[in-house]
């Protein structure tokens, strides 16, 4: 295989990002943070306020702290410290993204295909991103499951992998599993349509694989309330890797994160989800989610949702970017997701979006893409505000983070740097040069002709 | 129920839901059932309302915007743009023109007094790398997109006759402080015609400030990224095949001009010496004698440096105005395009990096380094329609990442409207230009900034839009 110059050139960032974060887990070294402007998100905006990071986590917060010995120290003066940005929907990382063929594949699993190589992990830690919930597409009613990962660029996926958090699954609603959007072209290639075709069939499949589910359920419960009481003559039953998902979804031990559009079609899942006993953790996209919003709040569900996206499909066109204002005023945990690589990386301007539309304050924008997400996804106690004993997952910004004209400089997960502006463009001086060197050792190449 | 079904046929069904709740939330109040079916018939009214001034299957509306009164912008921070911010100004609107701009101006008597008292007053931003109108639902409702003309050489297909003035994203954008777009076509190789329209009025005529602004070309892409059957055979992996197939679409390109230029001549010549053959009249041809003799400038559609390079080099050969759309590449050929004089409409900055070894912000400082560099530049978002309201953020990004604040406010009022020609009409906050005015709560190019007051062609513009509306029917449903 002949090695390109993008896969060299990848490499080299490789190299670099390994040659400035350590390759191997060990707890990182304290940090002191001074003089910022900490915006903690749960407990308000704190002027001139010094943060202790240490063995990974927040260690003090407050004036005048000391550094411990050996601590790195960094003047903030005049810059904001908040929490890493939470994405509660992203696609970052994935090979794959739907295993298509059917409309229940909760056996497969998003962490088999995740490449912790991704640029784009890179260029999120640049826009203040530490922790993105990554979600199979959406073709199917019943998805994969998917994987909360911290972006420890540099690492492999094992340590990426968000400690303890509880798994979940995606589901879908709507235009893209009926595969309407592109069912002339896929009648044109001979492509067989594929059931379910409508949203009636969706409510059938999802009824269907819950019946099944607990009749599965059921089995074992049947097999071990026999072998609790000393027979030892039953049979285990078979075991099914798409029902044990569905399984732990109805004991409460798998979040249900469901991709939905019309206000509808979100009605008819919580209310399947009431009947066979379980809660959907999170809406995603839920576009017209204000249109039902006291009945989102009520089943004690959250959504995420785009800022202002929308007119893009025909479901999407009664959405407006008051959503999360409404949404959030009605009792709904909401938050604001990118579902692209692009747009994860400016979830901070998205997030100010959220005062014009609907008239949040400063914190509550702020925690729509930061607490909220680490409520949506179970881990609050972990990340998603500064605050004492809290993972160590922190940006430091040039400015407001809700100011456009802001850029972050320094972005933490668990204590370590994992980019800084100042090291970036070092790295890219660095990396320029063998460019340069590689484009010189290149015998066949042909110097372009600029005019 | 009767009144229910009429309305059925109206509108989608999924309007419906929307009724049959606020039916649900009046029961829930206990109202009278009298006063329940007033309510009802009113909002049936106003929804019918809708349909009839708008897109009849689409249900959006875009409230038309009042008389050219005399209108006084008074107590505001003006940010002129072309010369220095006045704080504690006066802006003046009469006729549809700015008429006056300064820290002590008269106030006729009869004048609406606006109070600006910690606002802020710009110009009306101007996108202008969209299509606004031509597209409403890109995906699964194809009736809604009318971007494309079919065949590759369609000079006369002009966006003006395509443009629908009650398209949703209309209201959207210009709350957003956007009182002016250029909605080009797309597709082909001769795309047809760009218009520039303002952002209020209920027929394309009232919205049009120039309705065949410039042409549109999307020359075929060298190497693999040619079009049509170029990009089909390259895809079978014949890069020979590929551009002996841009050759050929180059060449058809070459003689439809060179076709238009004797078609020109023939007509000249005819006039003068009526005893010549009478030469026939032809549309097509005639559509591009406007670009072919420079009074018209031409958008190329360019990201890559060799094919903004390709574009300048045709673009002269042709005797042609070009102006680049897109500009990805266009700082690794600045140097070349300050030489020739071409500006560039740069719809890059919130692009992704194409290359995995590019830098982060690569595309962030694209506006920086043309600045840098003194090439003439506009910001835009490159959007369709829908998502045209996050212009401001492209450039606040762009401002984020090395252009001064100035730079990027200029990159979306003045240097647009000096790139199209239309410098003197619009795009600052001048005597005798244009009065498209946008108040505001605080720097327009903020994320958290809102509008307060609206002025297009000088006109009050109401801030009512399809999401104002939606919003403010299900935000108290209980």
């Amino acid at each position: 295989m002949r090695l390109s110059l993008l896969t060299a050139a990848a490499l080299v960032i490789a190299t670099a990002a390994g040659a400035q974060t350590p390759v191997t887990a060990r707890p990182a070294g304290a940090t002191l943070i001074k003089n910022a402007t900490v915006l903690t998100v749960t407990k308000g905006k704190l002027e001139n306020t010094d943060v202790l990071l240490q063995n990974g986590k927040i260690a003090q917060v407050g004036k005048n702290l000391s550094a411990p010995a050996g601590a790195q120290v960094i003047d903030a003066t005049g810059k904001y410290l908040m929490p890493g940005i939470v994405d509660p929907h992203s696609h970052t990382m994935v090979d794959a993204i739907n295993e298509g063929s059917l409309s229940v594949t909760s056996m497969v699993r998003i962490r088999d295909v995740l490449n912790p190589t991704d640029i784009n992990i890179y260029r999120q830690l640049a826009g203040g991103v530490t922790t993105i919930n990554i979600l199979h597409g959406s073709a199917n009613t019943i998805g994969g499951q998917n994987a909360l990962v911290k972006l420890k660029y540099g690492r492999d996926v094992d340590a990426m992998l968000f400690p303890g958090a509880m798994p979940g699954i995606k589901f879908a609603l709507g235009e893209n599993v009926t595969q309407k959007n592109g069912q002339t072209a896929a009648q044109a290639t001979g492509r067989p349509l594929r059931y379910p075709s409508t949203r009636m069939g969706q409510e059938e499949v999802l009824r269907d694989a819950f019946m099944r589910a607990r009749d599965y359920k059921a089995s074992w419960d049947d097999y071990n309330a026999k072998v609790a009481k000393g027979d030892k003559t039953v049979v285990a039953p078979d075991r099914d890797l798409e029902l044990e998902p569905l399984v732990e979804v109805l004991e409460g031990k798998r979040f249900v994160h469901a991709h939905s559009y019309r206000g509808d079609e979100m009605l008819m899942l919580l209310n399947v989800a009431k009947e066979f006993g379980f809660t959907v953790k999170t809406l995603q996209h839920g576009l017209e989610g204000y249109k039902i919003a006291s009945e989102i709040a009520q089943a004690g569900t959250g959504l995420s949702t785009f800022a202002d996206e929308w007119s893009y499909k025909v479901e999407a066109y009664d959405a407006i970017p008051y959503n999360t204002a409404i949404l959030l005023h009605h009792g709904v945990v909401a938050t604001v997701n990118s579902d692209s690589d692009e747009r994860a990386r400016r979830l901070n301007i998205d997030a100010a979006k959220m005062m014009r539309y609907g008239g949040l304050t400063e914190e509550e924008a702020l925690k729509t893409i930061t607490y909220n997400g680490a409520v949506q996804m179970g881990v609050e106690k972990r990340v998603g505000s500064i605050e004492v004993g809290k993972d160590a997952d922190v940006v430091i910004w040039s400015g407001d983070p809700l100011s456009v004209y802001s850029s972050a400089e320094t972005t933490f997960i668990d204590g370590e740097i994992f980019f800084d502006i100042k090291r970036d463009q070092a790295m890219r001086d660095q990396m320029a040069k063998e460019r340069a060197s590689l484009e010189a050792a290149d015998r066949r190449r042909v110097t372009p002709v600029v005019p | 129920m009767k009144l229910t079904q009429a309305f059925v046929g109206l509108r989608e069904a999924r309007d419906l839901f929307a009724i049959t709740e606020i039916l649900r939330s009046l029961r829930s109040l206990r109202m009278t059932f009298v006063v329940r079916m007033t309510f009802v018939l009113r909002m049936t009214f106003m929804m019918m309302g809708f349909a009839s001034t708008a897109n009849a299957q689409l249900g959006s509306f875009n409230p038309n915007p009042g008389p050219q009164g005399t209108f006084a912008i008074r107590g505001g921070h003006v940010y002129t743009v072309s010369g220095a911010d006045i704080p504690n100004g006066i802006v003046l609107i009469s006729g549809g023109k700015i008429t006056a701009v300064g820290a002590n101006v008269a106030i006729p008597a009869g004048a609406q007094v606006i109070d600006a008292t910690g606002l802020s007053v710009y110009p009306g931003m101007i996108e202008t790398g969209s299509s606004v109108g031509l597209s409403e639902i890109g995906q699964g409702v194809v009736a809604t997109v009318d971007i494309s003309e079919v065949g590759s050489f369609n000079p006369n297909a002009q966006a003006f006759y395509g443009i629908d003035p009650h398209s949703a994203h209309i209201g959207v954008a210009r709350v957003a402080g956007i009182t002016t777009v250029v909605s080009r076509p797309t597709g082909g190789i001769i795309s047809g015609q760009a218009a520039l329209m303002n952002l209020a009025g209920d027929t394309p005529p009232k919205m049009a400030v120039s309705p065949k602004l410039a042409l549109v070309i999307d020359l075929p892409k060298s190497g693999f990224g040619g079009r049509g059957f170029a990009r089909a055979a390259a895809q079978q992996g014949a890069p020979a095949d590929a551009n002996r197939v841009r050759q050929l679409q180059m060449d058809s390109l070459r003689t439809m001009l060179h076709d238009a230029e004797a078609y020109a001549k023939a007509h000249a010549a005819y006039a003068k010496d009526k005893s010549i053959p009478r030469p026939a009249h032809d549309v097509v041809l005639e559509s591009m004698l406007p670009a072919l003799n420079g009074q018209m400038p031409v958008i190329f559609p360019a990201d890559r440096a060799t094919d903004i390079r390709d574009a300048v080099a045709f673009a002269e050969e042709m005797k042609l105005k070009p102006i680049i759309l897109g500009g990805l590449e266009a700082p690794s050929v600045a140097v070349f395009l300050k030489q020739h004089n071409v500006p560039v409409i740069v719809t890059a900055v919130m692009k992704l990096p194409s290359r995995e070894d590019d830098p982060f912000d690569v595309n962030y400082s694209v506006p920086a380094k043309l600045a840098a560099a003194g090439v003439q530049f506009a910001i835009s978002t490159g959007d369709k329609g829908s998502e045209i309201r996050t212009l401001p953020y492209n450039a606040g990004m762009a401002a984020a990442h090395g252009l001064s604040k100035s730079d990027a406010l200029k990159s979306v009022t003045l240097w647009p409207a000096q790139i199209f020609g239309v410098g003197d009409r619009m795009g600052s906050l001048d005597v005798g230009k244009m009065a498209n005015v946008v108040v505001t709560t605080g720097d327009i190019l903020e994320a958290k900034t809102d509008t307060k007051y609206l002025f297009i062609d000088g006109r009050a513009v109401p801030l009512d839009n399809k999401h104002t509306q939606l919003n403010a029917i299900f935000k108290d449903r209980p």
